[in-house]
């Protein structure tokens, strides 16, 4: 067998091409990449199925990879067995830090754009990545075979991009497998070997960590320098623990243990860590004997950037959110999270995310894996509020807020990067201005499609941001964002008060331009959610004392005046039973009962009063101002 | 112990848009089932449960009260309802001074059936009058015409009968001024008895279709509420007072048979969909009493009489804590009221912190010998004061 010729742990770095795949979300990176395993040889046909490499269920429903793995490809060319280690890189904003780690771990990178659809805001945010890493880009062009392909114009303007000519970009099929041995060819041909110094201390660097729930924490890793062996005490130089590694080995495609892995190579380490932030991404594994002086750059602590309060609708679920959160943890250093109690929603955590993405999935995968019915409070960043007298405060949640007069609030921004067709322009331009988003520059990619640069509150950005932009730009527009800084804004809290008591769960920070749209808009959805009850309920948004929009529900004058004969006892008898059994899920706000249900849909976020109603209630609240 | 019969008649000669009752309108609907046998098949299943009281320890007593609902009961000639009348007679006994009443429809009726009627024993009639505006009965799907109505109750009045007349509010398109115009035509005839319903919309009908699909507009509680409130006013002003929540009536002119089903007592439902309740034997388990209800279909129905068997559909045992679910919200639609000393000894829990608290929030009132009242606005909400009490008693 030839693929036994170059064994994991003595296999010469001249035969080692290591490499990625950067694609957008749909551009069909993992069909690419299991063209590539069949080719190999190393997944039988009959074992084929869609998607090899994505194990997670969500990964799979949602077509999208979380979490990158790495896969050991045995290659000829020329006559020659070459070791290809292809790793699989996500593809969404929030994991923009374990893409540039994935980025480190190669010398080439398969840049991957779908031949219908053409570039992306994200596939070139991590191809300048790729490129500042100095890796070698092989541009392709998949769905060929699909008759909207225009290949010929996409390959204009990836030549355009990366400064290549457009004969040079492949064009592949990976439904048809059409060109993926060509694409395997290229990589062996163009991706340098790995440069590492096999007899120096051993340096690996870790490019992600996930936990199994066999085998603990499997970590992920590039040898740089030296060799690991599986009988030597490993050392995480960030970190600073040791371990007796349990397991070395490669994946090809499944896991198989090895006696060392040498420089050049890319495969794991199980080293019987409890969680993964014992084994962090960006971190060097160097040999506990012989240590490295020095480790590999780039390490950091992923930052939360974004905050919200998970709180179960049945309190007593509580016990269970923990310790489904603690699972989730150990699969995932970047959440952070610690308990809340809301006078409103009860007991509950704020967790921080890396992003919207990143805390849509944590949601998903707590009701769908867990079992968990949640109400999630309104996203907030991170700001920095500074009293008047002088001690600053770091707000994460509405709650922490101080009270009184504000000298300063500071805000996170970002760097936003929009790719659209030419005609949604101005579209795009409104948006960003309606999110306080400052205009930087503008360039044509090609004939008919511009990447536009922004500078936007972070804020602004998690809030409905995306679901707008696809839907003014009908679907075309794509968007990347990173963090560039922060800035000083006029922000204020908006606090929502039901029957005089302030709702802890609505409160929210917003800009003051806002702070109206978002009272009247509020006060409206509650009115239309709670259910009228014996008495009269006001329903006001206030800033501090000042009140900007009030609601009234009116008192409930009849419940129900049903016959009541015969038949009917048992019916209504049940009816009772029923509406007793309901008010179980009721919130008592004071005397006021609120369904769970007009919590959850309260905090929806994505719908924008555009009624006439709305429009007034928001100009009249603003002429109050000043 | 009181002892009553309800005969339910599943015939109509038309759907109206806004019913779910257990009714057909085909004259045919095969043997033992159709109109001109159901008077037979009523008379085997009386006697079916007769047989059942006994084989399990009810001895009732006389009938104090038989009730022809439906449907539509005046759609069978007199002599069927008579026959079934003197049935009962026959099996248990009636009453000195009964009330047997009947519903009619004012069109499936004229001076001679109801004289017939009066002959057999009858001694009261209810017409389901439901408007006195034309619109209104458009709406409704009623066939009759005020002046229908008119014609019968004199008709009955004239044959020594008492009368009342059912009215409904809340139909779309019905304003406050159509609401008073047919309160004040009812209360013009003379009735002795008036019950008044807001308009249940229910989906499976063809009103509910019509709402759901935006072509009528759906009752509003507002709405409703100041059309209960004038009915109430109206009908005080004419000497009729509220004895059960959707009921007015003279004094001594209350319907005795349905504050039976208010006060729990023990009745016989006899036809397709009919409910029984019996109070059980003490010794006989667990459950207070027991509630019965008969096939819904009339063919079914008919078929499991012709096999000798009561023809239940199922049954349920009312438990201790259904128990008090059952005296709470029966007794507080009723002016005579809740005894309050009663409920908490059967219930094992004290209720007079949140019967204060109803007390303070005008819901219900104190009455002679400790019974709670629902006040007007405790009418108005009277789920809100079941639930309170659901919540202090179990």
């Amino acid at each position: 067998m030839s693929q036994h010729h170059n064994q994991p742990g003595f296999t010469d770095q001249s035969a080692i091409r290591n490499f990625c795949i950067i694609a957008h979300i749909d551009h069909g990176k993992s069909t690419v990449a299991d063209r590539i395993l069949q080719l190999s040889g190393i997944v039988p046909e009959r074992e084929m199925r869609d998607r090899f490499l994505d194990r997670m269920d969500i990964e799979q429903e949602r077509g999208i990879t979380i979490k990158s793995q790495a896969v050991r490809v045995p290659w000829t060319y020329d006559g020659q067995e070459y070791t290809l280690g292809m790793i699989d890189t996500p593809g969404h904003v929030d994991f923009t830090y374990e893409v540039s780690r994935a980025l480190a771990a190669c010398e080439g990178a398969v840049l991957l754009v779908d031949a219908t659809q053409g570039i992306e805001a994200q596939t070139l945010s991590n191809l300048y990545m790729a490129i500042d890493h100095d890796l070698t880009i092989i541009p392709v062009l998949n769905k060929i075979d699909l008759p909207s392909a225009e290949p010929d114009k996409h390959a204009e303007e990836i030549a355009g991009l990366i400064g290549c000519d457009p004969s040079d970009v492949l064009r592949v099929s990976g439904k048809t497998g059409e060109g993926v041995r060509e694409l395997l060819d290229r990589i062996v041909v163009d991706v340098p070997a790995p440069s590492g110094d096999p007899d120096g201390d051993a340096r690996a660097l870790i490019f992600d960590s996930v936990y199994d729930s066999y085998r603990g924490i499997v970590t992920y890793i590039r040898m740089v320098d030296g060799e690991l062996r599986s009988r030597e005490k490993l050392h995480m130089m960030g970190v600073g623990t040791t371990y007796d590694p349990i397991e070395i080995g490669v994946i090809s495609p499944d896991m198989m243990p090895t006696r060392a892995l040498g420089a050049g190579e890319v495969g794991y380490v199980i080293t019987g860590a409890k969680d993964v932030s014992q084994s962090k991404v960006g971190d060097t594994i160097t040999s506990a004997a012989h240590p490295a002086s020095e480790a590999l750059p780039g390490y950091r602590d992923p930052q939360p950037m974004v905050y919200a309060g998970l709180f179960p609708i049945d309190n007593a679920q509580f016990p269970e959110l923990r310790e489904a959160l603690d699972k989730l943890k150990l699969n995932d250093a970047a959440l952070v999270y610690e308990p809340e109690t809301s006078v409103a929603l009860g007991f509950g955590f704020r967790c921080g995310f890396l992003g919207l993405l990143h805390m849509e999935i944590v949601s998903e995968r707590l009701s769908r894996e867990f079992g968990l019915d949640l109400i999630s409070t309104a996203p907030n960043v991170p700001y920095e509020v500074t009293s008047e007298d002088g001690t600053v405060h770091r707000v994460t949640n509405p709650s922490e807020f101080p009270e009184g007069k504000i000298k300063r609030i500071v805000e996170p921004v970002v760097a936003a990067d929009i790719i659209t067709p030419k005609e949604f322009i101005g579209a795009v331009m409104e948006l960003c201005q309606d999110h306080r988003g400052v205009m930087g520059t503008m360039e044509y990619i090609s004939a008919d499609r511009v990447e536009m640069h922004y500078r936007i509150p972070l804020a602004e950005i998690v809030f409905d941001f995306f679901d707008q932009l696809k839907s003014r730009t009908k679907g075309y527009a794509s968007l990347d964002y990173h963090e560039d800084g922060e800035q000083a804004a006029d922000l204020v809290k908006v606090d929502i008060l039901i029957q005089g008591e302030k709702v802890d769960a609505f409160s929210a920070i917003v800009h003051r331009d806002k702070a109206y749209s978002y009272g009247v808009m509020m006060t409206k959805k509650l009115r239309e959610l709670i259910p009228r009850q014996q008495f009269e309920i006001p329903i006001q948004a206030a800033i501090g004392s000042r009140i900007i929009a009030r609601e009234t529900i009116r008192a409930l004058r009849k419940d129900v005046l049903a016959k009541c004969y015969g038949g009917d006892i048992t019916r209504k008898r049940k009816l009772l039973e029923k509406q007793k059994a309901g008010k179980k899920r009721m919130k008592m706000l004071g005397h006021v009962e609120v369904p769970q249900e007009a919590f959850v849909a309260a905090l929806a976020t994505g719908e924008t009063g555009n009624d006439r109603d709305t429009k007034d209630k928001i100009r009249a609240a603003q002429k109050t101002e000043g | 112990m009181t002892y009553e019969v309800y005969v339910h008649v599943p015939f109509c000669l038309r759907r109206c848009g806004y019913c779910d009752f257990n009714t057909y309108t085909a004259p045919d609907m095969g043997p033992g089932a159709s109109r001109g046998d159901y008077a037979s098949t009523a008379i085997a299943e009386l006697r079916l449960l007769r047989r059942w009281q006994l084989g399990h320890g009810i001895d009732e007593p006389a009938v104090s009260s038989v009730f022809f609902g439906g449907g539509t009961p005046t759609v069978l000639p007199p002599r069927d309802l008579i026959a079934i009348v003197e049935t009962i007679g026959e099996l248990w006994g009636i009453e000195d001074g009964a009330e047997i009443t009947t519903e009619a429809n004012p069109d499936t009726v004229d001076a001679d059936s109801i004289g017939a009627l009066a002959d057999g024993g009858f001694t009261r009639i209810s017409f389901g009058m439901q408007s006195a505006v034309p619109h209104v009965l458009r709406t409704l799907d009623r066939t009759h015409t005020p002046r229908n109505v008119a014609e019968g109750v004199r008709a009955a009045r004239g044959a020594g009968l008492e009368t009342s007349v059912d009215l409904i509010y809340g139909a779309p398109g019905e304003s406050l001024d159509d609401w008073r115009a047919s309160v004040r035509t009812a209360l013009a005839l003379g009735v002795d008895h008036l019950s008044a319903y807001a308009l249940t919309v229910e989906a499976r009908t063809k009103m509910g279709r019509r709402i759901a699909a935006g072509e009528l507009a759906a009752p509003d509680d507002d709405d409703e509420a100041a059309k209960y409130e004038i009915v109430d006013d109206m009908c005080a002003a004419a000497g009729l007072r509220w004895y059960e929540i959707s009921n007015w009536a003279r004094p001594g002119h209350e319907s005795r048979h349905n504050l039976g089903y208010w006060r729990n007592v023990d009745w016989a439902g006899v036809g397709p969909g009919a409910h029984s309740h019996y109070t059980l034997p003490a010794g006989d388990g667990p459950a207070r009493s027991l509630r019965a209800w008969d096939l819904l279909h009339p063919r079914a129905w008919a078929q499991r009489v012709r096999l000798g068997d009561v023809p239940w559909a199922d049954s349920e045992r009312i438990g201790a804590d259904e128990d008090v679910e059952e005296r709470v919200m029966l007794g507080m639609r009723l002016r005579e009221g809740l005894d309050l000393a009663e409920i908490e000894r059967v219930s094992g829990h004290d209720a007079s912190a949140v019967a204060d608290e109803l007390v303070h929030e005008g819901l219900v009132e104190r009455a002679r010998g400790g019974r709670l009242v629902a006040t007007r606005r405790g009418r108005l909400l009277n789920d809100a004061v079941i639930e309170r009490l659901f919540d202090a008693l179990l």
